[in-house]
């Protein structure tokens, strides 16, 4: 038996072009880029240098504080430029394929056999131990921590999300095989959370050796630290880890097949993609290999969803945690009396003031801001879309006069962007709640 | 059209234009007209909700609207009462009109010319907070109060009440009730007494000659029905409950209708731009001390009642619910309304020379909510330190 928890807070962003359950293409391994910018808390070593040849599991670059902990090419081929920023800040290491579809190949044991150390070890050298995301605050998992437990989100809310019951149809075993393998790692148990309306529609409930839980919501009921917060809140001290059904599944392949595959099938989706549907990539994909979908230019192209994904435009590359791309139509224009008219029919809001609420249908989405930056004004609005017990409003005045103590109190640590990322969607004061939020996060982290 | 013009003056008004230091208010004129075109940043959610502080505000003053409106009619209603004059209903309203529009001119020149200046000088977006002050403000105080005393408390509520705090959103009190509190223990004589809530009365009071077109007919039905608290005083004045809630009695211009405030409270309840949690507990906290009153034998008047009397409903409705100074937990908000209204009917009660307890009541409030605020959410935080000890 699973509990179930019902939340009622949140918002399903009525957002148009959600990806049909059909996959139209597979793109073949081109360039691709692992970006060390995708992993917090980790400071990049450079492992390989331009032209280096590697192939699908080959190290490109390591942790300076922890050097077993390596992050892999995810294709075989040739190192074809190392992108730097300011102060030579390393932000994407790219490949291009050959088209060999060489491995690095691993004699995995079999996975009983294996306790912690061996497992910890093991996923280190594979490449695969960054899919371990810790929380607090986000960070790559510490291989030397001792998680309460591992928590696994099996449904995915975000805003035109997705839809993993279809994405990992086929691959049960490998996901059997990940949750198997994670448990090894911890004493606290797998935790796996599905929608209480699909339980037993989902191929997952047949799963072993999990502590089911059934969640009922809109979103962010599919985020984990939102379930998390339920199941088995993260106290000062406590260290957990999650895991990306996707990457859950890619861990599993490794033990079936002994080599690092995290190719996944994403959702190409948004009201500027003219085939919404499913395609199957390499992991670290260039956006050049789906401008097929993507509609005209004044685009913007968003590696995962609308709410807290990241823009990385037509030259981008798929983020490492990713596995949706979302495009919507840049909002760079003026709108006439646009707060004054009473309609605004082209316009979604979950605000009463207007009246979408009596309308039931999809809106093509920009990015316009639709208002100035003001001031904290409204205080009941924040509260209504974060489903945890904790004072939004208070945690991020905290973050903003970087007061350590209070941000704890109030509640840091249950928290990552992604779950405030709807606070900022319905601030009618247009504050940049997830910038507030990273940067208490990363001021904690530095004095901590 | 008008994006040409704007498109036009905005070199001059941009970095390195002759008037680049008026940006603030270009840019919020530009605001007013138009969305901006300002895009989602990075770091953030790249789609945001279509309201904003404007349209939330624009809801508040349309839910004053029907307030006003019954009470302009109103201030001919009772001057052409008081002086017998028998005027038809145009009559009225035109001079109701002609009274409060000087009203608004004061109050909108003086507190939006210090908003804009400030916003100026801190290099700030113009925010809007102001426009529902500036609305609030001219239907709260006495229509004949000097326009002299109305800017000097529209410029110490705006500026001590508000920019000293850093603007909007950072304020403890409520601007448009400050500026009626400034009024009142600045100026009592112009604020307070039987005369001053009817206009032309105390003028004529004053000059000791009768109005010109005859006798002032009754200087008693010029008091507000807040001054004789009883039932017999409330009928010897022949004030029914009707006339209470109806609002065709003489007080401050908004605030005498309950109907029309119940418009206004369904407006802002229905759009979610107030809160309920906070209307709903000041009443509660109304009638409890107002039944205890009855109770104790301190007033005959039922309790009900007392939320017809003054200014309670106004205030209830349209300045115990500004998100900035109220209560900002949803918790703290049923503590806070409760005490406004508990707070407002036991002055009312026990305070003989000054019945209208709802100023104060709402300021000292709002003094309080941060203290109810701490306590509620301490709560949460001792909860997440038990939990991290019991594990």
């Amino acid at each position: 038996m699973s509990d179930q928890i019902r939340l009622k807070k949140g918002l399903d962003l009525p957002i148009a072009g959600a990806a049909l359950c059909e996959v139209t293409k597979r793109v073949a391994p081109g360039l691709v880029a692992v970006k060390p910018t995708d992993f917090r808390g980790m400071v990049p070593r450079l492992l390989v240098k331009e032209g280096d040849a590697v192939k699908a599991g080959t190290p490109l670059f390591a942790d300076k504080q922890n050097t077993a902990m390596v992050f892999c090419s995810p294709v075989s081929g040739t190192v074809d430029a190392i992108v730097r920023g300011d102060k030579r800040k390393l932000l994407e290491v790219r490949v291009k394929a050959d088209g060999k579809n060489e491995a690095v190949r691993f004699d995995v044991p079999k996975i009983s056999s294996l306790d912690k150390k061996g497992m910890t070890d093991l996923l280190l050298q594979s490449g695969l131990w960054p899919c371990l995301k810790q929380r607090p605050f986000g960070t790559v998992a510490n291989p030397e921590a001792e998680p309460k437990a591992i928590f696994i989100s099996g449904m995915n809310t975000a805003p035109l999300g997705a839809d993993w019951d279809f994405t990992l149809k086929d691959e049960t075993a490998a996901v059997q095989a990940g949750v198997d393998a994670l448990a090894r790692l911890t004493r606290g148990g797998v935790h796996f959370s599905l929608a209480a309306k699909n339980y037993a529609g989902s191929e997952f409930h047949k799963l072993t050796g999990v502590i089911f839980h059934q969640f009922e919501g809109p979103h962010p009921a599919g985020n984990v630290g939102v379930q998390i917060n339920h199941i088995s809140p993260i106290n000062k001290g406590e260290v957990v880890w999650t895991v990306s059904l996707p990457l859950v599944a890619a861990i599993g392949r490794f033990f079936l097949h002994g080599v690092y595959d995290v190719h996944r099938t994403i959702a190409v989706a948004g009201p500027a993609v003219s085939n919404p549907s499913y395609v199957e990539v390499p992991a670290g994909v260039c956006m050049k290999d789906l401008a097929a979908y993507f509609n005209g230019d004044g685009i913007r192209i968003v590696s995962g969803d609308v709410l807290s994904g990241e823009a990385v435009g037509p030259d981008g590359f798929l983020g490492y945690y990713h596995d949706q791309v979302s495009v919507l139509k840049e909002g760079n224009y003026y709108e006439m009396f646009g707060w004054i008219n009473p309609f605004r029919a082209k316009k979604f809001s979950v605000s009463r003031a207007y009246p979408a609420f009596l309308r039931h249908k999809k809106y093509d989405m920009d990015t316009n801001e639709n208002g100035g930056e003001r001031p904290f004004l409204m205080n009941d609005v924040y509260d209504k879309v974060l489903p945890m017990d904790i004072y939004p409003l208070y945690l991020f005045k905290a973050c903003l006069a970087g007061d350590l103590d209070k941000m704890e109190q109030l509640g840091i640590y249950e928290v990552i962007e992604e779950d405030v990322a709807l606070c900022e969607y319905v601030c009618p004061s247009k504050v940049e709640i997830q910038n507030i939020v990273r940067q208490g996060i990363e001021l904690m982290m530095k004095e901590m | 059209m008008a994006k040409n013009f704007f498109d036009k003056i905005r070199p001059t008004f941009s970095e390195g234009g002759k008037l680049s230091w008026l940006h603030s208010s270009f840019d919020a004129f530009e605001t007013f007209f138009f969305v901006p075109n300002r895009t989602t940043r990075k770091g953030g959610t790249h789609v945001k909700d279509c309201v904003d502080l404007k349209r939330l505000l624009i809801i508040v003053v349309m839910a004053l609207v029907p307030a006003l409106l019954f009470g302009i009619w109103n201030l001919g209603f009772q001057h052409s009462k008081v002086f017998g004059l028998g005027w038809g209903f145009w009559q009225m309203v035109w001079y109701g009109f002609v009274k409060i529009i000087p009203l608004y001119l004061v109050s909108y020149i003086v507190g939006l010319g210090i908003e804009f200046a400030s916003a100026q000088m801190k290099g700030h977006e113009v925010s809007e907070g102001y426009l529902v002050s500036g609305f609030i403000i001219p239907l709260i105080v006495p229509v004949d109060v000097p326009w002299w005393m109305l800017a000097i408390a529209v410029a110490f509520a705006v500026i001590i009440g508000k920019e000293v705090f850093g603007g909007t959103g950072m304020n403890i009190w409520n601007p448009a009730l400050l500026a009626r509190a400034f009024l009142f223990f600045s100026y009592p004589s112009k604020m307070s007494g039987d005369a001053v809530w009817v206009g032309g009365l105390s003028k004529a009071l004053a000059g000791g000659t009768p109005w010109k077109g005859g006798e002032v007919v009754d200087a008693l039905s010029g008091a507000t029905p807040l001054s004789h608290a009883s039932l017999d005083g409330l009928s010897a004045a022949g004030t029914s409950v009707w006339n209470l809630f109806l609002g065709n009695i003489p007080g401050a211009v908004g605030e005498t209708s309950v109907i029309a405030i119940l418009i206004g409270a369904l407006i802002l309840i229905c759009t979610g731009v107030a809160s309920w949690k906070i209307m709903c507990s000041s009443v509660l906290g109304a009638l409890f001390v107002g039944w205890l009153g009855t109770l104790g034998g301190v007033t005959d008047i039922p309790c009900w009642e007392q939320l017809l009397l003054g200014g309670f409903a106004f205030g209830t409705v349209f300045m115990a619910t500004d998100p900035v100074t109220s209560a900002q937990t949803e918790c703290g908000k049923w503590i806070y309304g409760f005490l406004i209204g508990a707070l407002c009917i036991t002055v009312r009660l026990f305070n003989p020379g000054y019945p209208e307890g709802m100023m104060l009541a709402i300021l000292l409030m709002n003094t309080f909510a941060p203290l109810i605020d701490h306590y509620v959410v301490n709560a949460n935080v001792k909860r997440r330190l038990k939990r991290a000890k019991t594990v």
